[in-house]
């Protein structure tokens, strides 16, 4: 058990060794008691790319060097630069490393650390006016962010608790139970204007103030880490790489609606967020910041860990819920909400990780720092999981209120290989496509609603001129009809009907009728489903065929898929002004559909093509056409 | 104690103590599934029927459970689990005809095991590396950008 004087000697060692990295430019450089940092990313994207190896090789150059008392090495959370990595960044001057494969960490110790040569051919690419490789917080990616919920990812520990003391840890907690009542701290946080940073977008605050006037002498504190949205990571990162914070705002949470215990439940998929999860509760009932007298300031917290098991629903608060209690994940009817009956029949406040990522901020810095950002009605930050045809694939932050544009040609570096954009898709399975022409949208809650998309909880997944939009909307609906836990009839036969018809349009079969058909049906379930799974399934069909409706036509009508992508209506041809005859594609076809001698133009047989695309793979010209 | 036909001696054991555990945690029956799983593998008839007489729940609570979540095997394994994701980030960038490869390769659909017991092929939920897509990964080891012609390669490593 630590005492808060013992805390803030914590923080005041750790802020001299933190100083070093000066990430956003946060720190005055100050003193420094090692003279090298280097930071790894070990986010479960780089972890994969093997930067755990990288770490071992680093920490093996560095001793054979005789440095270990002149550097210090750590592992991080997620830097969000995804597509660049492994990422390895060397303060004090951020060199930002990409691409590090672990035979590299030799060179970095003995070039970069042991002679201050950067290792110019691992740095990225970037350059400032004097021609000199820009640091990390320079690059285009990163300047036009801002980090609040990922402030510490990337830049700390987190596996060490003293390092997020360092960064204020546990001092929002300390500030709320010393100076704030109850209804101050729900008071700051509804002035602030913070909504759900899960998808719904309802007023967090207000959230809060309901749990704290239901009336009861059990309560609980939930946060949804159920994060199931494909190409959504923004909640895993955080996670990974600051799980403190998460904690720290369910302490605050606890306190201020009158709950002793807090679950967090979060997908058995994220093995490494588990693990840190786990390491840092345990830390935090070390220090005495979990436990019977939270940080000697007299109220009892504690939070336990509950892991899914690959269920989508379980996502929706109450299917969480229902999961939380080792049941099968169905929703249940609103009313009554959770805050009135929730966790074993408790008053439960359920928020999700983003949501819990800005809490210490706001109470740190107040209501009117954290509404000075954002747009009107939707204040704040949003991190967003960039993926799909986008050359900057990862996470980043940035102000409500930013354009797509800016997300996608600046931050996101625009689409590879010179192709077009085409449309992005965001809310996941429950959200829509914004086409090409609402680039220049401000991405707020409301904007999104209001072309037929949602903010869902933040994915972002960019399509170029090759994706199919009918493929895509298939795509989604076979997700929610998949993930359809059953129990309510719009949903689990409604949706499985849609698909059937999606599936029809994408081999050609469909009728203009079905289309009308199709966007009645859509309107059908999602009035009447019970819960967010079913009620927003058919908007990707929707924004779809609102958006791209000419794309439905041209399966429908003239068997045609503009994209060349539903095979059922693609046929192959070579062209002959291109053709070679090389015969590789012939020799590599696996049906013998083409034809052709030597240095002629060959032939493809549409009767025995199976449309596999092994030959377009194989043409050195680029002369097979679909 | 237990009167158990599918498990070693020391997973009958291990089950046990877990189970004791969790006689005290509120809502402990996805706990107890997901230990099991971990101890033997998979969720065999006797191992849930434990379950729900240690917890005095009926029988098919337990299966109900079980079969709701993606996670919960009532059939073991391949030793390799061949996870390839279909998430959107992957899927745009072609991981249907790496899976469909699979398939063609192993002869089996998604969610099948090989008669051999050698591999098991599965289409999983976004794993969250979309920036290595399109990703799959063998039991624990990630292949990130794979394209069809790795698949071969991929199989033949895997060639014990």
């Amino acid at each position: 058990m630590k005492t808060l004087q013992e805390l803030q000697q914590i923080r005041d060692r750790m802020k001299g060794c933190l100083c070093n990295r000066a990430m956003a430019g946060e720190f005055e450089p100050a003193d420094a008691t090692v003279k090298y940092h280097i930071l790894v990313c070990g986010g479960t994207g780089c972890t994969s790319g093997n930067s755990k190896t990288i770490t071992e090789e680093l920490k093996a150059a560095i001793d054979a060097n005789g440095l270990t008392s002149d550097v210090k090495l750590i592992m991080t959370g997620c830097f969000g630069l995804c597509a660049k990595g492994p990422i390895v960044v060397v303060y004090p001057d951020g060199s930002f490393y990409q691409h590090v494969k672990p035979e590299d960490a030799r060179e970095i110790v003995e070039e970069h650390i042991k002679n201050g040569r950067p290792v110019e051919r691992l740095l990225h690419s970037e350059k400032d006016a004097d021609g000199a490789h820009k640091a990390i917080n320079e690059t285009s990616f990163y300047k036009s962010q801002r980090r609040v919920v990922l402030r510490n990812c990337g830049l700390i520990d987190p596996e060490n608790i003293d390092e997020y003391l360092a960064r204020d840890g546990y001092k929002a907690y300390e500030k709320a139970l010393t100076s704030m009542t109850q209804l101050e701290v729900i008071d700051e946080i509804k002035k602030s204007g913070l909504r759900g940073r899960g998808g719904g977008g309802f007023p967090t605050g207000t959230k809060w103030e309901f749990a704290h006037n239901s009336v009861s002498d059990v309560k609980y504190v939930v946060c949804n880490a159920d994060e199931g949205d494909p190409g959504a990571f923004m909640d895993r990162s955080v996670l990974e790489g600051d799980p403190h914070t998460v904690i720290e705002a369910m302490m605050i949470a606890g306190y201020a609606i009158g709950a002793e215990k807090g679950y967090i439940y979060v997908r058995a998929e994220y093995p490494i967020a588990v693990h840190r999860l786990e390491v840092a509760i345990g830390q935090a009932r070390a220090y005495g910041i979990l436990g019977d007298n939270a940080m000697g300031l007299g109220k009892k917290f504690d939070i336990e860990l509950r892991l899914g098991a690959g269920a989508f629903v379980c996502g929706e608060e109450t299917a969480l819920l229902q999961s939380t209690e080792g049941k099968r994940g169905e929703p249940r009817q609103r009313p009554p909400f959770p805050a009135v009956k929730g966790l074993f029949g408790q008053p439960t406040l359920i928020n999700n990780v983003e949501t819990y990522g800005n809490i210490t901020q706001i109470i740190l810095n107040g209501a009117d720092w954290f509404a000075s950002m954002g747009t009107e009605k939707s204040k704040g930050t949003k991190v967003f999981a960039l993926g799909g045809k986008i050359i900057n694939t990862g996470l980043v932050e940035i102000p409500m209120g930013t354009t797509l544009r800016t997300i996608i040609e600046e931050i996101g570096g625009g689409v590879p290989g010179g192709k077009k954009f085409k449309a992005a898709q965001t809310g996941g399975p429950s959200g829509g496509c914004i086409p090409a022409s609402l680039i220049d949208t401000k991405i707020d809650y409301d904007n999104l609603i209001a072309i037929g998309s949602m903010m869902g909880s933040g994915g972002l997944i960019v399509m170029d001129e090759d994706n199919c939009m009918v493929d895509i909307a298939k795509f989604f609906l076979e997700f929610t009809v998949d993930e359809s836990c059953g129990k309510c009839t719009p949903c689990r036969i409604g949706n499985k009907r849609l698909y059937e018809m999606l599936d029809k349009v994408t081999k050609g079969t469909a009728t203009m009728e079905d289309l009308d058909k199709m966007e009645e049906l859509c309107y059908y379930i999602k009035e009447n489903s019970l819960c967010g799974l079913g009620q927003t399934a058919p908007n990707p069909v929707l924004s779809t065929l609102r958006y791209f409706r000419e794309e439905y036509i041209a399966h429908v009508r003239d068997k045609k898929c503009p994209a060349g992508v539903c095979k059922a209506l693609v046929s192959y041809k070579i062209n002959a002004d291109k053709c070679v005859g090389c015969t590789l594609c012939k020799r590599n076809c696996p049906v013998n559909a083409i034809s052709g001698e030597l240095k002629q133009t060959h032939v493809i047989d549409p009767q025995k093509c199976i449309k596999c695309g092994a030959c377009i793979a194989r043409c050195p010209k680029g002369a097979i056409e679909k | 104690m237990s009167k158990n036909v599918v498990g070693t001696p020391e997973q009958d054991q291990a089950f046990d103590a877990v189970l004791r555990e969790l006689e005290t945690v509120p809502g402990p029956l996805m706990k107890a599934l997901q230990k099991a799983q971990e101890i033997y593998g998979y969720l065999p008839i006797e191992v849930q029927t434990r379950i729900a007489d240690k917890f005095d729940v009926p029988l098919e609570e337990i299966y109900g459970i079980a079969t709701f979540y993606s996670q919960f095997n009532l059939n073991p394994k391949g030793k390799y689990t061949i996870g390839i994701c279909l998430g959107t980030a992957c899927y745009v960038k072609g991981s249907g005809d790496v899976l469909n490869k699979f398939q063609e390769k192993l002869g089996i659909e998604p969610g099948q095991t090989t008669p051999d017991r050698k591999f098991t092929l599965d289409a999983t939920r976004c794993i969250g590396c979309c920036g290595l897509a399109p990703v799959l990964t063998v039991n624990e080891e990630v292949y990130g950008k794979v394209t069809v012609d790795d698949v071969d390669k991929i199989l033949a490593k895997y060639n014990d």
